[in-house]
């Protein structure tokens, strides 16, 4: 048992870029025990009976009250809940397992926006920063809805550069208030919220601290709801605070602590977003495709036709390897937490340092789920024909609903960003061995090409092999394009784009494999045939996409003798055996067809 | 007061339906198996009644093999109290009420709630077995249910309108809608679940006399006929000689 711990405690964030995971090691939604598949259940349900038959009124907003009774009708439940820990009258449930509650209420619309604004945003910053009283007294109310949460980062002139903010905390003469002045944007629950959780600069303070301010204080008065693209029934405000006085005790954790704050809570709400954008994903792909079997041209179901199935089997794999790779990740967050507490650390602490840990593959997750939902409701509306762009077919609404995914939670421009930046900082950091894999590739790169397709003994070992190198084609062009422009790699924000993909790629078909090959070891390969299909149909187009990303980088930065050796090295490094991909669809379409669902 | 909801565990009402061993026996592979819609019903009212009515315990029961445990938990988490599970393969009506009459005589409920009928094989028969079976009334179906001391006042669907009945305590109902709202169950029901006494018996042994030949599917439905509105003289004629219906 303790070496299985110390195992699990040696995954550090950032880390499979370097090391080879197994199987065994990762969490796969199939795990998921009997307890969690009846919240899984639960949560549809409340879907189901609450919210499905009433999406028009819901994004109508003609009735104020309608969004928070959702809200109220998820707190009975104990949907608003899970994160909150026991004490304070919440569920403290692990981390994977309020991911599954995000996945699913990630099919609500509004409702999951709303409900997700709440819980995490809205939530988490008490239950990961809040003092004793302020947990006390918050929490408990929080947790079952009573008082509804919003979160005030963003400002008109401060979005993606969060810590430039202008909002305003003054401490009063008598010393026992901050008096805040200042003006919030895109505040989601704005209009209903009871606790708002502020971040404002101290006087002449260089970072943001972060304060719970109720609306009962007073001083707080907002603009109408915004009209917007999507998401119509989320109550989305501009918020101003004149002279708004806050109690001193209620600022959050240290003065000038909240740009960390505000940065860690997002890491949380980056994979909660990738992982609702999967749910979102699974709802459209069961629409559509129930569209396609009834939808009738040439005499036949349109989803007898290769290029709809096409469709379906991309939508599918996509959705699934997003998957794979939100709960791995889930879990290795899990896992870093429960060995902090086996540590002796504080349960709240520990989270946010797994969180912190983490975060590369929360960035990465953001970018990914997000992108593969907007290329879902694309498909989508596409498989629905004439009805997808009507406003009367349910293809509108998802459709729009997609699109703020990439860019709230920090847009995907940043995120990708992000994941480089924090990958390089802990090279540096020496907390990532990245030095010894990069050079180790350059001396490959140098020596006589290496012929074999790998192994041929042992599940996906030809994959495994190919996989290998699509990590080494990375570490190829992100060393080079580090020793190319050094400190000034930041500057250079189309290289790091090609970076992050390539890195994305990799994680991610790294998850779905893993995933298919965990599986096939619980059921056996002969019952896992389609989901086998997926992870190669998946491998070989994360492959194709990371050597254009990496082309694209190389063209940027090298040229001679360097560029020739390195597309030679690109080639090299994302060669895989040619696979009939078509027939390969056909077989992941056909399964989704037969069952009209999501399947997996 | 003590009531006992009896469940099924049938297939989800979207599940396609295969058989296996040369058409003898249902095949449940890859099917998502749910509480009885009906069933659900009775369950929320038998919840509603615990939660008014101080003192009461609502117990579930289901005949059925280890596979329908989930099933029950589910049951307890929406607020049942406890659960038996009858360790037995629910092969038909009869075997099934013979043991439902068992337990209920063992355990003295003063009411027996179900659904109205199974949504698998539909006999919709049960209750009434087990009210002949243990010699008090039973009702079916069951729209609404009052209790007041020792009787309670039913509303019963029946041809072209509502029967309204007084029935005296103990008795049997088969439920329907709207006799009470369907429960979702809460986070904490779910998590309390597993901590509730679920207890296993082992059938009593019925000689029910019946036997399964072998399933067969419902044909696929035709297409439509489309006929002109002042055709008439067709669509007789078609009543008659085609669909055999006049």
């Amino acid at each position: 048992m303790a070496t299985a711990t110390e195992t699990k405690k040696a995954i550090r964030g950032g880390e499979f870029l370097i090391r080879e995971t197994e199987a065994h090691e990762i969490f796969i939604p199939e795990d998921f025990n009997e307890e969690q598949k009846m919240i899984e259940q639960q949560c549809k349900d409340f879907l189901a009976k609450e919210v499905y038959n009433r999406l028009d009124e819901i994004d109508s907003m003609k009735d104020p009250k309608l969004m928070p009774s959702l809200l109220d009708k998820a707190g009975e439940l104990g949907l608003l809940g899970t994160s909150v820990p026991t004490e304070y009258g919440g569920f403290g449930m692990d981390f994977n397992t309020t991911m599954l509650v995000a996945e699913v209420i990630g099919a609500g619309h509004s409702v999951a926006v709303a409900l997700s604004a709440h819980t995490g945003i809205g939530t988490l910053p008490i239950v990961y920063y809040g003092n004793e009283e302020q947990k006390k007294k918050y929490l408990p109310k929080l947790a079952t809805g009573e008082y509804k949460a919003a979160y005030c980062l963003t400002e008109p002139d401060s979005g993606s550069d969060a810590n430039s903010g202008k909002t305003k905390a003054k401490l009063s003469a008598d010393g026992k208030h901050y008096v805040i002045n200042g003006q919030k944007m895109w505040i989601t629950n704005g209009g209903f919220a009871d606790i708002y959780i502020v971040f404002a600069k101290i006087d002449n303070d260089k970072n943001l601290s972060a304060f719970i301010v109720e609306r009962a204080f007073g001083g707080i008065t907002m603009n109408e709801e915004e009209h917007k693209m999507g998401i119509k029934g989320s109550s989305t405000r501009q918020i101003f605070f004149n002279d708004c006085k806050v109690p001193v005790e209620n600022l959050l954790s240290e003065r000038e602590n909240g740009f960390k704050i505000a940065v860690n809570i997002l890491n949380v709400g980056r994979i909660k977003l990738a992982v609702a954008a999967v749910g979102g994903s699974k709802k459209t792909i069961s629409t559509a495709v129930n569209y396609a079997k009834e939808r009738k041209q040439f005499n036949t179901a349109i989803a007898n036709f290769g290029a709809i199935k096409h469709k379906i089997a991309e939508m599918t794999t996509r959705v699934f390897a997003s998957e794979s790779a939100c709960y791995r990740a889930g879990q290795n967050i899990d896992d870093a937490t429960n060995a902090l507490i086996a540590g002796g650390m504080d349960s709240a602490k520990a989270k946010l340092k797994s969180l912190e840990e983490f975060a590369i593959e929360c960035a990465i997750m953001k970018v990914h789920g997000s992108e593969v939902l907007d290329f879902v409701v694309d498909e989508g509306v596409q498989i629905y024909g004439g009805m997808g762009f009507s406003a009367e077919g349910p293809m509108d609404r998802a459709y729009r609903d997609a699109r703020i995914n990439r860019i709230f939670e920090g847009t995907n421009e940043i995120n990708r960003m992000l994941t480089i930046d924090m990958l390089l900082k802990r090279a540096m950091k020496g907390q990532l061995d990245l030095m010894n894999p990069a050079m180790a590739v350059q001396k490959e790169l140098m020596a006589v090409p290496d012929f074999s397709s790998g192994d041929d003994a042992g599940v996906f070992a030809k994959e495994k092999k190919a996989l290998a190198n699509l990590k080494k084609a990375g570490l190829m062009v992100a060393g080079a394009a580090v020793q190319k422009f050094m400190m000034k790699l930041s500057d250079e924000q189309e290289v790091l784009m090609n970076l992050a993909d390539m890195l994305i790629e990799g994680y991610v078909a790294e998850s779905t494999l893993l995933r298919v090959e965990k599986l096939m070891s619980i059921r056996g390969e002969a019952n896992c045939q389609i989901e086998k299909e997926m992870a190669i149909v998946y491998l070989h187009e994360a492959i194709e996409n990371a050597a254009s990303a990496g082309k694209q980088a190389i063209y940027a930065f090298a040229d001679g003798d360097e560029l020739r050796l390195m597309l030679l090295g690109l080639k090299r490094f994302t060669k895989i055996d040619p696979y009939n991909l078509k027939e390969a669809r056909r077989r992941i379409a056909n399964h989704v067809i037969e069952k009209g669902e999501y399947p997996f | 007061m003590k009531i006992l909801v009896c469940i099924t565990h049938v297939p989800d009402t979207t599940s396609k339906i295969n058989f296996k061993d040369n058409n003898t026996k249902f095949d449940p592979t890859g099917v998502q198996f749910i509480i009885g819609p009906y069933d659900d019903y009775a369950l929320a009212r038998a919840i509603e009644i615990k939660e008014s009515t101080p003192g009461t315990t609502v117990t579930v029961l289901n005949v059925g093999l280890a596979e329908t445990e989930p099933t029950i938990r589910k049951a307890l988490a929406i607020g049942a109290d406890d659960a038996i599970r009858v360790n037995a393969d629910p092969t038909d009506s009869f075997f099934v009420a013979s043991q439902i009459a068992e337990q209920a005589k063992a355990g003295g409920y003063e009411l027996i709630l179900m659904g109205r009928e199974s949504i698998d094989y539909n006999s919709g028969v049960v209750h009434s077995i087990v009210g002949e079976m243990l010699g008090i009334p039973s009702v079916s179906p069951v729209m609404k249910l009052e209790l007041s001391g020792n009787t309670a006042k039913l509303a019963r669907e029946i041809e072209g309108g509502k029967e309204y009945l007084e029935v005296s305590l103990p008795f049997v109902a088969g439920c329907q809608e709207p006799i009470a709202e369907w429960k979702i169950p809460n986070m904490r029901g779910i998590m309390s679940a597993r901590t509730k006494p679920l207890k296993v018996v082992e059938p009593k042994s019925v000689n029910s006399g019946v036997a399964t030949q072998k399933y067969e599917l419902p044909k696929p439905k035709g297409s439509v006929k489309m006929i002109s509105a002042d055709n008439v003289k067709e669509l007789v004629n078609l009543l008659k000689n085609e669909a055999k219906v006049l």
